[in-house]
């Protein structure tokens, strides 16, 4: 009897599955021959994980595209085609970012991909833009040490974040000892190495600064927050340098404000923690602890208020919140549009060359501009996180910032730089006079 | 004609007022300091707190608290300033006449990290003599913290009047700090400074005691073994921390692993949508507050407790639900009932992911579960401790409830010889059924716990899904004290291992241990013996 009707259930299962099957092949088929009459169009991929671990940050980011290209789209579009967006899911998963990637290209023929978050998915997709020659907007502040003919970077490198940041500290919070505290992975280890000799050549000693790293997902912060509190009472002022990533930051800062250390005794500047992040925290315990980024939604300009407004709009929903990679994206969107229409072609290799120079408003006022190394110009902020999930800037950069993709801190990056308009090399070594080659 | 003059004598008054207001303020340096606060400028915000703090007026305390709570307003055009009270009266914060309105252009004073230390140095020396005892104590703590000199005088008066043992001795520390970093307080002042701190013992004044600077040679002698006797003592406290840090960590992984316990230890059934459960408790912890914030907001610090039975239904409910639906076909077939189970719960995110954002949901602490209290000098947090009673309060009733009730007994005998059990009338697809919602249930249980120190997002049961095997496995399948044992042991073993192999490798060498231990004992700490084993 038991056995029957397992079977029963079974068969009819797999009928569905016939059945399912059947439905998938007809909606692929209306698809491929829906993009063959949208020939004139210009498709654009947008490769961010909707699903899995990083959908937290990354569902907002194909938001913007869309967002973006429906405002493009209002406006005519780009050389009189209209912008169609190819939206893909590579689930947090890094070889699905590959394949995902290679799908966009080779089957959709996407003309720009705007996509990534984590360093270790880029690094995924790296060698398929190189074999298929597409270009990818990266538009998440990073570890720097990279500079590929095929990628542009439109967030911070680390001299356009975590070395502000330290400055502030150092000059305005008279800082003497660090501990840099970071989830084990290529980001912090490579900003911290970047911050740590930083530190060691502005005169810290060894024993001022504390590394320390956790697992990705860490929840029980006990043991590590009664350590910093004990390094912090060796009588010198003492600041985190954060480069803890995404979940895990809420559990580090309830347990933070939960031992009683506020701001004002230790204070935390997070390189990870924005807007977004902020909306699933009650932010009463992490009054006044800091995050260093290129644009907070709280800047006031009539470029972010308009941008804020449209925003809202778009998404229904008033209290929806911007933040820096959104920016990025925003910038990164503008530049491509501009380098499309000065090259009048969608050709990679032209606007791969026509970029470098290309200048775009960024949101907080000032312009922009994509640099010989694939990189930009921005401002850096200061902000301490206020009661109602915002912050309050409390510092910025005179100027614009370039960004620089091989640190100057580092003993085996110092000498190079990349430069893709007069060299065409993405390390070049201003030492030697040679290029090294690939470009990360 | 009576209209007319009433209009003339209001804008009569009404000039009147303006002059009064428009006649320029006696220029001293309490009225400067004062303007200083419109600048919007962070060095003169400073500045302003030092001249205001100490100027005597009776203004400055309510100016400086104002300042601390974001009530000082500065218009930034006139160069005024006023103080909104707790009720939203204002009054003018250079002459105290109270004002109708304040400017549309005026905005909160701002401040930044350094600033809020000045405020609470100021409120501090400003409060000591103030009636209530937690305020003093509270000031004269701020004043331990800040230790300027400019406080001695304050502390020195408020030492003479105080007559609450607690503040007293906090006001001595505080005195004992402000002499240690005085340049030009005596040697014996000093030693007795370094005396009182060590007496303290706590690692506040180990952090004065090591940043003192230079000193004459007698006070570094004495400074130098009175930080050796603290430290000796924290050493020794940090034991009972890391033991203390360690129930609080196994009251976690019991609390997730429990359910599984049932589920899993008990029927069998490898459970990978186990974690779902815990995240869908969460959620229900996050609407129940999502209700209470907009409906009731006076329950908040109810919420949990609403919660948890809600929880216990949710989850228990959407249990049964997946047993009737799917895992009744799948006894006896581990590796399908694996591989369904982890499909459901890909499915669970996503369709959490889906009703409420892929972003992590707001679940507040209420006021009973924040904060901490101090236990000799080790720090115990409120949330900890509460979820530690509360883990021990859901076993003790899961135990008590198996041994105790019909349905316990019905469950125990059926999973311990289904056919017999059923011979004896024992409707055993019944009991299956309800034991796999028990097992959710209390899942969805610990998820309202869990939010209160882990994110509400839609991959919060992930997390836990491996420490809740590795506990069960651990501690020895089907037995439910063998579950106990086995998260205590691996939180305390994690902890005591985390400040000597860092978090990560802590972690790993964990797992290998784990694993090791399997090697030797396969059935875990508390293996069952007896027939019922090989059923």
């Amino acid at each position: 009897m038991f056995s029957k009707s397992t079977h029963d259930i079974a068969a009819s299962f797999s009928r569905r599955g016939v059945l399912a099957a059947t439905a998938g092949l007809m909606l692929g088929l209306a698809s491929l021959t829906g993009a063959k009459a949208a020939d004139d169009t210009i498709k654009v991929g947008v490769l961010h994980s909707l699903s899995g671990t990083m959908a937290i940050s990354e569902t907002t980011l194909k938001d913007t595209i869309l967002f973006l290209i429906d405002e493009q789209n209002k406006k005519g579009g780009v050389l009189g085609k209209k912008l169609e967006a190819v939206v893909v899911d590579p689930a947090s998963n890094w070889p699905l970012f590959a394949e995902k990637a290679r799908e966009l290209i080779t089957k959709d023929k996407v003309s720009v991909v705007f996509g990534c978050w984590t360093s270790v998915s880029r690094k995924s997709v790296l060698p398929v833009f190189k074999e298929l020659n597409n270009i990818l907007f990266y538009p998440v502040q990073y570890e720097g040490e990279e500079s590929e003919r095929n990628v542009f970077y439109t967030g911070a490198a680390p001299n356009q974040q975590a070395i502000p940041a330290v400055d502030y500290l150092m000059k305005d919070e008279k800082v003497k000892r660090w501990v840099l505290a970071g989830t084990d992975y290529v980001y912090p280890r490579t900003t911290n190495k970047i911050l740590e000799a930083y530190l060691k050549s502005k005169g810290v000693a060894q024993e001022d600064i504390m590394i320390n790293y956790t697992p990705f997902g860490h929840s029980d912060w006990q043991t590590i927050v009664a350590d910093i509190k004990k390094f912090g009472s060796a009588g010198k002022k003492t600041a985190v340098v954060s480069t803890i990533n995404g979940d895990a930051n809420v559990p580090f800062y309830k347990e933070l404000g939960n031992q009683g250390i506020k701001a004002k005794d230790i204070p935390v500047v997070a390189f990870s923690v924005g807007e977004e992040e902020l909306a699933g925290i009650d932010t009463k315990p992490l009054l006044g602890h800091l995050a260093a980024w290129n644009y907070f939604q709280s800047i006031k300009s009539p470029e972010n208020e308009k941008f804020i407004k449209a925003w809202q709009a778009y998404t229904k929903n008033p209290k929806r919140v911007t933040n820096d990679p959104m920016e990025a994206h925003v910038i990164g969107f503008d530049m491509w549009v501009k380098a499309v229409e000065k090259v009048k072609s969608t050709d990679p290799d032209k606007v791969i060359d026509a970029l470098p120079g290309i200048e775009a408003k960024n949101l907080t006022g000032g312009t922009s501009k994509m640099l010989p190394n694939h990189h930009i110009t921005k401002p850096v902020f200061i902000g301490e996180i206020k009661a109602n999930g915002q912050f309050d800037v409390v510092w910025k950069t005179p100027g614009l910032v370039a960004g620089d993709a091989w640190s100057k801190e580092l003993d085996g990056s110092k000498d190079l730089i990349g430069d893709w308009v007069g060299k065409k090399c993405g390390n070049f070594n201003t030492k030697t006079n040679k290029c090294l080659g690939s470009g990360s | 004609m009576p209209a007319h003059l009433s209009a003339r004598l209001c804008s009569l008054a009404l000039s009147f007022f303006l002059i009064a207001f428009a006649l320029p303020a006696l220029a001293g340096p309490f009225e400067d300091a004062v303007a200083k606060f419109a600048n919007d400028d962070y060095s003169d915000t400073d500045e302003a707190i030092g001249v205001v703090a100490s100027s005597g007026n009776p203004l400055a305390f309510p100016i400086i608290s104002a300042l601390q709570d974001g009530r000082l307003m500065a218009d930034p055009d006139s160069k005024k300033v006023y103080v909104t009270g707790t009720d939203g009266k204002s009054i003018d914060a250079v002459t105290g006449q109270p004002v109708a309105t304040v400017p549309d252009s005026a905005s909160a004073v701002r401040l930044n990290n350094r600033l809020r230390r000045s405020v609470d140095a100021a409120i501090g020396s400003l409060t000591l003599q103030s009636p209530d005892v937690g305020t003093r104590l509270q000031a004269a703590q701020s004043v331990f913290k800040s230790h300027e000199e400019t406080a001695l005088e304050a502390v020195d008066g408020a030492l003479a009047k105080e007559t609450n043992k607690s503040v007293k001795a906090a006001l001595g520390d505080a005195r004992a700090a402000i002499l240690l970093f005085k340049p030009d307080a005596t040697e014996v002042e000093k030693l007795e400074a370094v005396a009182t701190l060590k007496a303290r013992g706590d690692q506040e004044a180990l952090a004065l005691l090591t940043g003192m600077g230079d000193q004459p040679a007698s006070v570094t002698k004495a400074a130098a073994s009175a930080i050796g006797s603290i430290q000796n003592s924290l050493a020794i406290w940090s034991m009972v921390q890391n033991a203390w840090y360690g129930l609080s960590l196994g009251s976690v992984l019991l609390l997730a692993a429990i359910g599984l316990a049932i589920t899993f230890g008990v029927m069998g059934v490898i459970n990978m949508a186990h974690g779902e459960m815990v995240m869908i408790g969460a959620y229900t912890t996050f609407v129940v507050q999502e209700v209470i914030r907009t409906r009731y907001p006076g329950l908040f610090d109810y919420s949990l407790l609403i919660a948890v039975p809600l929880a216990f239904v949710v989850a228990g409910a959407i249990g049964v639900l997946i047993e009737r639906s799917i895992i009744r076909f799948l006894y006896g077939r581990p590796l399908e009932t694996l591989l369904a189970t982890w499909g459901l719960s890909l499915v669970l995110q996503q369709a959490v992911r889906t009703m409420f954002g892929p972003t992590n949901r707001e679940v507040g602490n209420p006021s009973w579960m924040s904060g901490a209290f101090e236990l000799g000098q080790i720090t115990i947090t409120y949330n900890r401790l509460w979820i530690l009673v509360f883990t021990l309060a859901v076993f003790a009733i899961l135990l008590a409830m198996l041994r105790y009730t019909a349905l316990g007994l019905e469950m125990r005998a059926v999973t311990q010889n289904r056919r017999m059990a059923a011979s004896m009338g024992i409707a055993t697809s019944r009991v299956d059924a309800l034991t796999f919602g028990l097992g959710s249930g209390i899942a969805g249980i610990a998820g309202v716990a869990l939010s209160q120190i882990d994110n509400v997002s839609p991959n919060l049961g992930q997390s836990y899904i491996i420490d809740s095997f590795m506990v069960v496995v651990f501690g020895g399948v089907g037995n439910l004290w063998g579950t106990l044992v086995g998260a205590f042991t691996l939180g305390i073993a994690n902890k005591f291992l985390e400040p000597v192999a860092g978090a990560v490798l802590g972690k790993i060498a964990i797992l290998v241990l784990i694993i090791l231990f399997i090697q030797k004992r396969p059935r875990g700490l508390f293996a069952l013996k007896g027939r019922a084993v090989e059923a």
